[in-house]
């Protein structure tokens, strides 16, 4: 069922990486710029999210009004976020305004303007954000628990806090994106219908001129306190609960990605049926399987009423815990089915297939097509998964509560 | 693609875009009914129904309905409206007649006191999950507020009292009288056999007992108000607004889709560009919504508390000058490039063009292809969209703040 892939390596070190999908009318394309929020200094805590607020505002011979138009012009709907490791922008528009939007990424990349009469308000928006996400329980209790289940400086908030975003200023945003929008680590995939050749051009034209030293690679520090409670008045008790395990290009992941499988996804999952259809304890039930580059974990949520608060975790910790007895045969086949279809209605969203192919490259330094990842979980087995949970069992619980008592943890 | 329809004997009409280079198939069961079909002694009946549908039925427990439909790899869900109940999944091609033996057989369902009793806790739990979250049911207010007694004022999930009193036997008194096959449409798209659609169809829903399911459609109400809900530990000020805008069989509803763009679109639209932009607002949107006999322009707004009055009576001032001035040529040409490219990046899924198809269906009774809706933006003047903004004043509306403050001056 697979296309080929295509890549190219550019001489300054940009990837292109791409798989035709002639099944489609439109393309998307998503790049990703090693400039994440694990790069913000210390007390710049939101620098890299601002400097993408910023970008937006005016590149090239265009002002942000301008730019705007442009792209609804050409009928381009786009996306933009910052993660650990990379600021992404995304756009997803019918084939033949491929070209041209590349057209308008680059000088947003490469020449961004940086008004300085544009600051305040980029910075508004930047502080809105933060306050709104104080009214989101079940976002921050997530947000709470990765930056406890990552050390530093991984795991934090692209939103940044508000002391320090209140302080940068356009020099901070200006040196930010000389040191850290670089060649070198950039990755550009590209899913949906495109001519190769044209496109291949097309980049190497745009971003040809593009030079910048690397930098040097993060070093993770001490890790935060595994345990917390957040008090907040609310009716329900958030919980989030996280431990270690293998990233992404470990031998091991596709193992450990099954048993969480076999915990969360599917209505007939063990979190899903255990803790919400036998006990009706909450709406809402998961665990999925996070990777930086060099460490992942497996994040699980709950959110429940706050007398029922104490149940939800000891059911779901019971879960976590006895997964090390064994995933069965019946629930490794419905796992398989379920990927097995996820893999294929994949082909059906160019958006979602070309943000995968540019984190294959950037976790892998190579893309699997989808007949490669078929293959591995074809292979998967409950001997192969069963012997992963016995090296790694879950263990060593970060547990993080936002509600209005605390639980016993 | 082809589209293909058949009726059942009993009413139940089956509706197929078949595109045979397509992945999957998507399949769905469209039922006419909602918060709107529900006296208040019953409040949130048909969205807690819609959980109970996958509890399982005679031939099925919910362990067997949720382990099949994962043995499938389906991706399946349901969701509840004001005026529909959806039912559906997208399965690959070889999955299409266990599909629709699953969706079909759950679409009787046992309805079991036991399950009823733990799936109410289930129901409590989502209702204080929206609760804790924006706009901490300012919106369900605002709606109620709006409509008065017509019944779209009511809320689809109901409230902690209205389910906590709901018992079985009246959940089974509404399932009698609104899943009716004539109430219901089965809506499919993507890769079908028509064919064994028609028959597995018409072997699992052949025996469905007809009767009528009327809907009352009372006129709506216009006068707006102004309201103000005090939530202290709330961070942010939200604000929901509503004013009555074109229904779902009004041929102004495309007119009113590019207006919402011109003036609210989440990107590049008038009240971006003077709220979001700008940073006075975190978000600033203008969406409309049709329904059956009528339609609204729904305005949410979240923003920093101490900008809250400067920033409703900039939307008013926005408001105001668009109905005297009406929008521009230039305005409704980007807003209809940007829709029309819309349009195209989501009809590729058939999971998408399954709820086009559905919904056109059971709203319009009408079938379209991308390209007639594609036209039908097209052809949109502005002076049709300046006529729809004179006849539908986004001013003339009922408007919920909520979040720390105690009072919030009324704009003028």
């Amino acid at each position: 069922m697979s296309n080929a892939i295509l890549s190219q390596t550019y001489e300054n070190g940009l990837v292109l990486v791409a798989e035709p999908i002639p099944s489609l009318e439109s393309a998307a394309f998503s790049f990703l710029v090693p400039a994440g929020c694990a790069y913000d200094p210390r007390a710049a805590s939101g620098l890299s999210g601002l400097t993408c607020e910023m970008a937006l505002r005016g590149s090239g011979d265009r002002d942000s009004r301008a730019f705007i138009e442009e792209l609804e012009r050409l009928g381009v709907e786009r996306g933009e976020s910052v993660s650990d490791a990379h600021v992404s922008y995304r756009g997803a528009t019918l084939a033949k305004s491929l070209l041209p939007a590349l057209e308008l990424f680059a000088d947003l990349i490469l020449r961004p303007a940086f008004p300085p009469d544009q600051l305040e308000a980029a910075r508004q928006v930047a502080l809105q954000e933060l306050r709104a996400i104080e009214d989101e329980p079940s976002q921050r209790v997530m947000l709470e628990l990765r930056r406890r289940q990552y050390p530093f400086p991984f795991g934090r908030s692209s939103h940044g806090e508000q002391a320090a975003v209140e302080s940068l200023s356009i020099d901070d945003i200006r040196a930010f994106h000389a040191k850290y929008y670089r060649p070198q680590g950039t990755i550009l995939g590209v899913a949906g219908r495109f001519d190769w050749e044209a496109l291949k051009e097309q980049v190497g034209r745009l971003f040809a001129s593009w030079q910048a030293p690397d930098v040097e690679r993060l070093q993770a520090e001490r890790r935060a306190e595994p345990i917390a409670h957040v008090p907040y008045e609310s009716h329900q008790t958030q919980i989030g609960i996280s431990f270690d395990s293998v990233p992404y290009r470990d031998p091991d992941y596709f193992q450990a990605w099954g048993a969480v499988g076999v915990l969360s996804g599917g209505s007939s999952s063990r979190l899903f049926t255990e803790v919400r259809e036998k006990r009706g304890l909450c709406y809402s039930v998961y665990a999925s399987q996070h990777s930086l580059r060099d460490r992942g974990c497996v994040l699980c949520y709950a959110g429940t009423s706050a007398d029922r608060a104490q149940e939800t975790l000891d059911v779901t910790l019971n879960e976590l815990r006895r997964i090390v007895q064994g995933v069965e045969a019946e629930e490794l086949r419905r796992l398989k089915a379920r990927i097995k279809s996820a893999l294929i209605m994949q082909q059906e969203s160019s958006s979602s297939r070309s943000s995968s192919l540019a984190h294959d490259y950037y976790h892998l330094g190579r893309v699997r097509t989808l007949d490669e990842v078929s293959a591995i979980i074809d292979a998967l087995s409950c001997d192969s998964i069963n012997g992963y949970l016995t090296k790694h069992p879950p263990a060593d619980f970060r547990i993080v509560t936002l509600g209005p008592t605390p639980l016993q943890v | 693609m082809e589209f293909q329809t058949h009726t059942l004997a009993n009413g139940l009409e089956i509706l197929a875009e078949c595109n045979g280079d397509a992945h999957s198939a998507a399949l769905g069961f469209f039922v006419k009914t909602g918060a709107r079909d529900e006296t208040d002694a019953v409040s949130g009946v048909s969205h807690f129904l819609e959980h109970m549908v996958f509890k399982g039925t005679p031939r099925r427990s919910a362990d067997d309905v949720n382990r099949e439909f994962d043995e499938m790899g389906a991706h399946y869900n349901a969701f509840t409206s004001e005026e529909n109940t959806v039912y559906y999944a997208a399965v690959l091609p070889e999955f299409q007649t266990d599909a629709v033996d699953l969706l079909a057989d759950i679409l009787r369902p046992a309805l079991r006191k036991k399950d009823f009793d733990t799936e109410k806790n289930v129901i409590l739990e989502e209702i204080k999950m929206y609760e804790d979250q924006p706009p901490f049911g300012a919106d369900d207010k605002c709606r109620a507020a709006h409509y008065g007694a017509h019944p779209l004022g009511k809320s689809v999930l109901g409230s902690p009292a209205s389910i906590r009193d709901l018992a079985v036997e009246q959940m089974r008194d509404y399932f009698r009288t609104r899943y009716s096959p004539k109430n219901i449409v089965l809506a499919a798209a993507g890769r079908i056999d028509f064919d064994r659609l028609v028959q597995e169809t018409s072997r699992r829903c052949g025996d469905w007992e007809p009767f009528p399911a009327p809907r009352e459609m009372p006129p709506v109400p216009t006068a707006g108000s102004f309201h103000v809900v005090t939530k202290e530990s709330a961070a942010q000020e939200y604000m929901i607004q509503l004013s009555n805008g074109p229904g779902a069989t009004d041929a102004d509803r495309h007119a009113a889709k590019l207006l919402a763009t011109v003036l609210g679109d989440d990107s590049g639209s008038r009240l971006y560009w003077e709220l979001v932009d700008s940073g006075r607002a975190e978000q600033c949107s203008l969406g409309h919504y049709d329904y059956q006999g009528t339609g609204i322009f729904m305005t949410y707004t979240c923003c920093d508390p101490e900008g809250t009055a400067d920033n409703l009576q900039a939307i008013r001032n926005l408001f105001r000058a668009a109905e005297r001035e009406g929008i521009t040529a230039a305005e409704l040409a980007l807003a209809k490039s940007k829709i029309n490219s819309r349009v195209v990046l989501s009809s590729e899924k058939p999971r998408s063009r399954l709820f086009n198809v559905g919904f056109n269906w059971i709203c319009r009774h009408e079938y379209r292809t991308i390209r007639d809706d594609l036209d039908a933006i097209d052809s949109v003047t502005v002076a049709q969209a300046n006529a729809v903004l004179k006849k539908y004043p986004l001013t003339q509306n009922t408007t919920y703040a909520v979040g720390p403050l105690a009072a919030v001056a009324a704009p003028k």
